[in-house]
């Protein structure tokens, strides 16, 4: 029993999931049991517990391929304003404003959506991988740009949609539970068998160590680079879906905002090195949940969402000092000099 | 002797990383005022470590460090040059950004009566400085202005000018050239009528009889013994320092050569007229199964510009490869690797390991790639593989869950060449893969390369040491300024022969 605990401890993804469910369980107390309450209503759950993991699920996604680029020793700063322009295409076709021959089909627009997404990460993996821009100014254009783009598919305003099938993305259920639940098992499902039931999890770690060395072992590291800011790209535009469902709209200026900023906390939370290398996609599952926790439960326990933002920065410098060697030898030279004390003493 | 006649007298050191990796064991060492001490030891046994704890770098986990009688207990480097010791390293740790006088005037510039930096005083005394190295350069250009073998002077010098009890130099020789040691010898010995107390860490012998005056020799982290230069015999220290007999080793691998059979294998790679861009010119090479061909050369002479070109790295601009008698076209490593070849770079650090990753994974990892993404080689098998290889050559580590970061230079070459064993190619390049490594690991290396040609491999060597060259290869294709300037072989190889057209004779 110990060793399991002992081993499972050690498990990059341990720590996180602790880290929720004290968030979870703190919530319960405050609330007397509140925050735990389910109720069934037509047949579909809904709780504080279902909020968290249903509006969690954008930033989780977007953490699952954050994951991946920063384990490359890059970063995608871009993906909110993916977002912008995901749900801004989806949403002008839906509501017939552009390519009205598709008579505002929901599939068509999120497919055409997502082929967007993807553009956008072809155009960052491109920057970074050929053309050997820093990752963090190579994103940098689409995070300036893609509002731009989004604003200029929309005109300029905000795209309201009446279609229960666009709804649906956000607040479907199936089998009682919300439609983005499915929506993340799949991706994120998907995305960690691929990492680690195929080779592609080992090579990436080396890019991310060490890109020369991992050239000369053969690895394609452009490739590489370039199938990453691609899947981040398309990931972020499931969440720009998700995200505009939500509020049965497309808002260019706010979709998406600042997320990038939540889905970097999220993989650092997790425990993945943000200058590559190791990483672990569950980890920053728990990460992101951790971090939509902190949001849901600040709203739930009636406190001012200023609160958030101080409780998010609080959380961060928490990570840095426990990710810190300088800190760790502190305290480890702090019980040395103690234990020297004590045989001094002697 | 008692202790306060002693400059520094260390003992009892003992050096962990993590529960596994012990560096040093109970260790000591003594220096005298106006004493040059070699410090000796294979890769791994803990002569780094061992400098590292005396300026602070690394703490130590238990022993004394005395200076001058006090005891000492130096934090950090700055501390240590606080107390009196003084370190130059191996690699050049000087700001390439900034000129050559603020590198050596860096964190103790002198100050003019205003209270701002006095730069005429700066550059006039790294200048009066610089001279007594017999360096005439221009102080105000930036360090990285000026080749290696000048960088390491200026950090030599710079070292010397802090007013230090002890100087510590970790294999400052490795990039300069013979009249450059010999200035800096010079120096040494003048130090050292000063009464400076010199720790010289370095892994050619010769220097070592014609610098110092005592040996410390550690092995595997922990203390051999200390002995008087000019009492020691020379096949005796190696025979201390790699724990076994080194004159039967060289022996062994010098009859192995000569047992190679003369009969030509099948021809598997063909250069005709290859250039690269801005490298190789012209360049014409034939190897066949079970040769080990040597490419010798001068330092930039094309030698390694060669196997790139031939590997894929950098691209060919014109002329053709063949690859068992078909064209072959290279767009990436990968390409050459899924052919059959592999390649130990040059710098092993940032070329050939992936630190932060284990063993076993840094030994899978070419295998990995030739397979490609989709046929994972299962942990079972990753592991078998290590093992394999950690008994076949000899991997010194408590298991292959390390990271490869944590072993010693040899060691890591040794994971770097089961990488590329592990691939099961036809021909292996090698380049430059015993640099840095001891002796026994060295002679370790050379008899696996000649082993693994007796068992059909084609070799590319490439060496800097002209007589692990000899060893090694039976033919020998000798470059200078980029380009092919002659071919030796058989009884034709011999040091006067490959150094005449080295340095510009005929290859006749």
């Amino acid at each position: 029993m110990k060793t399991i605990l002992n081993k499972w401890s050690k498990n990059q993804v341990f720590w996180p999931i602790v880290i929720f469910l004290i968030i979870l369980l703190f919530n319960g107390i405050v609330s007397k049991g509140e925050f735990f309450r389910m109720s069934i209503v037509d047949g579909h759950l809904y709780g504080r517990v279902i909020d968290i993991f249903r509006n969690g699920s954008k930033l989780v996604i977007l953490a699952a391929g954050m994951t991946m680029v920063l384990a490359t020793g890059g970063t995608d700063i871009s993906v909110g304003s993916v977002m912008a322009i995901s749900g801004a295409i989806a949403c002008s076709i839906v509501d017939q404003r552009i390519l009205p021959g598709l008579g505002g089909n929901v599939g068509a627009a999120v497919i055409i959506a997502v082929i967007a997404g993807i553009a956008c990460g072809l155009w960052n993996g491109l920057l970074v991988a050929k053309i050997k821009i820093q990752p963090i100014v190579a994103t940098m254009i689409l995070l300036v740009a893609g509002r731009g783009i989004a604003q200029l598919i929309t005109n300029g305003k905000i795209v309201t949609v009446t279609s229960d099938a666009y709804y649906f993305i956000n607040g479907g259920y199936i089998l009682g539970l919300p439609f983005p639940l499915f929506i993340l098992i799949f991706l994120v499902g998907a995305l960690i068998l691929f990492t680690r039931k195929t080779a592609f999890g080992l090579l990436l770690e080396s890019v991310g160590c060490n890109p020369l060395a991992s050239k000369f072992a053969g690895i394609k590291v452009d490739f590489m680079l370039l199938g990453i800011y691609t899947i981040s790209g398309a990931f972020a535009a499931v969440a720009g879906l998700i995200e505009s469902a939500g509020i049965k709209g497309a808002d260019c200026n706010n979709a998406g905002l600042n997320i990038e900023m939540d889905a970097i906390l999220a993989v650092a939370i997790g425990g993945t090195n943000i200058m590559g290398g190791r990483f672990s996609i569950p980890a920053s599952i728990a990460g992101a949940l951790i971090v939509q926790g902190i949001t849901t439960s600040v709203l739930a326990l009636g406190v001012p969402a200023a609160y958030i933002r101080v409780l998010k920065a609080t959380l961060i410098i928490v990570i840095c000092l426990s990710q810190s060697g300088k800190f760790k030898e502190l305290f480890k030279s702090r019980k040395v000099s103690n234990q020297r004390g004590a045989v001094k003493e002697q | 002797m008692g202790n306060e006649n002693k400059l520094l007298k260390m003992s009892n050191i003992s050096k962990a990383f993590g529960k596994a990796v012990i560096a040093l064991d109970d260790v000591e060492l003594e220096l005298d005022r106006g004493e040059i001490l070699a410090l000796l030891g294979e890769n791994g046994a803990g002569k780094s470590t061992l400098i590292k704890v005396l300026t602070g770098v690394e703490e130590r986990d238990t022993g004394v460090v005395l200076l001058d009688g006090k005891e000492i207990h130096p934090k950090s480097t700055q501390e240590a040059q606080n107390v009196g010791i003084s370190t130059v390293y191996q690699e050049v740790n000087l700001c390439p950004n900034l000129s050559v006088a603020e590198n050596i005037y860096i964190g103790r510039e002198p100050k003019n009566r205003f209270g701002s930096i006095d730069w005429k005083k700066i550059n006039a005394d790294a200048k009066e400085l610089l001279k007594k190295f017999d360096l005439d350069i221009n102080v105000t250009k930036n360090l990285d202005h000026y080749s290696v073998a000048i960088q390491q002077m200026i950090a030599i010098a710079r070292a010397c000018d802090i007013d230090a009890k002890i100087l510590i130099l970790d294999e400052p020789t490795s990039s300069l050239s013979t009249a450059e040691v010999k200035k800096l010898f010079e120096i040494m010995r003048k130090l050292r009528s000063e009464g400076m107390g010199i720790i010289f860490v370095t892994h050619f012998l010769d220097q070592v009889y014609e610098v110092t005056d005592r040996i410390t020799v550690l092995r595997n982290g922990q203390y051999v013994g200390s002995y008087l230069t000019a009492e020691l015999p020379k096949v005796e220290l190696v025979g201390k320092m790699i724990g076994k007999d080194y004159a039967s080793l060289g022996e062994s691998t010098v009859t192995k050569k000569d047992s190679v059979s003369r009969e030509e294998g099948e021809e598997l790679i063909e250069l005709s007229n290859v250039s690269g861009s801005g490298t190789i010119q012209n360049f014409n090479l034939k190897i066949s199964k079970g040769e080990v061909l040597g490419l010798s050369g001068l330092l930039g002479s094309g030698r390694s510009e060669t196997v790139r070109v031939m590997f894929g790295i950098d691209p060919m601009q014109k002329g053709e490869i063949r690859y068992k008698k078909s064209p072959l076209h290279l767009k990436y490593p990968l390409d050459a690797i899924r052919k059959g070849m592999s390649f130990c770079p040059e710098n092993r650090k940032t070329e050939g390991i992936i630190g932060d990753l284990s063993i076993r994974e840094n030994i899978m990892l070419a295998l990995q790639t030739k397979k490609g993404i989709f046929r994972k080689i299962t942990n079972k098998e990753a592991q078998e593989l290590a093992d394999e290889y950690i008994k076949k050559l000899d991997i010194k580590t408590p298991d292959a869950d390390q990271l490869i970061k944590n072993l010693s230079g040899g060691n890591q070459q040794k994971v770097i060449l089961a990488r590329w064993l592990a691939t099961n190619p036809e021909l292996l390049m090698l380049d430059e893969p015993t640099r840095g490594i001891d002796i026994g690991t060295k002679a370790e290396i050379q008899k696996i390369v000649i082993d693994l040609a007796e068992q059909g491999m084609a070799v590319i060597f490439i060496s800097s040491e002209l007589d692990e060259m000899l060893r090694c290869c039976r033919r020998m294709i000798v470059l200078r300024d980029m380009k092919q300037v002659g071919e030796l072989s058989g009884k034709e190889i011999s040091e006067e022969a490959v150094m005449r057209i080295m340095a510009g004779g005929e290859s006749k």
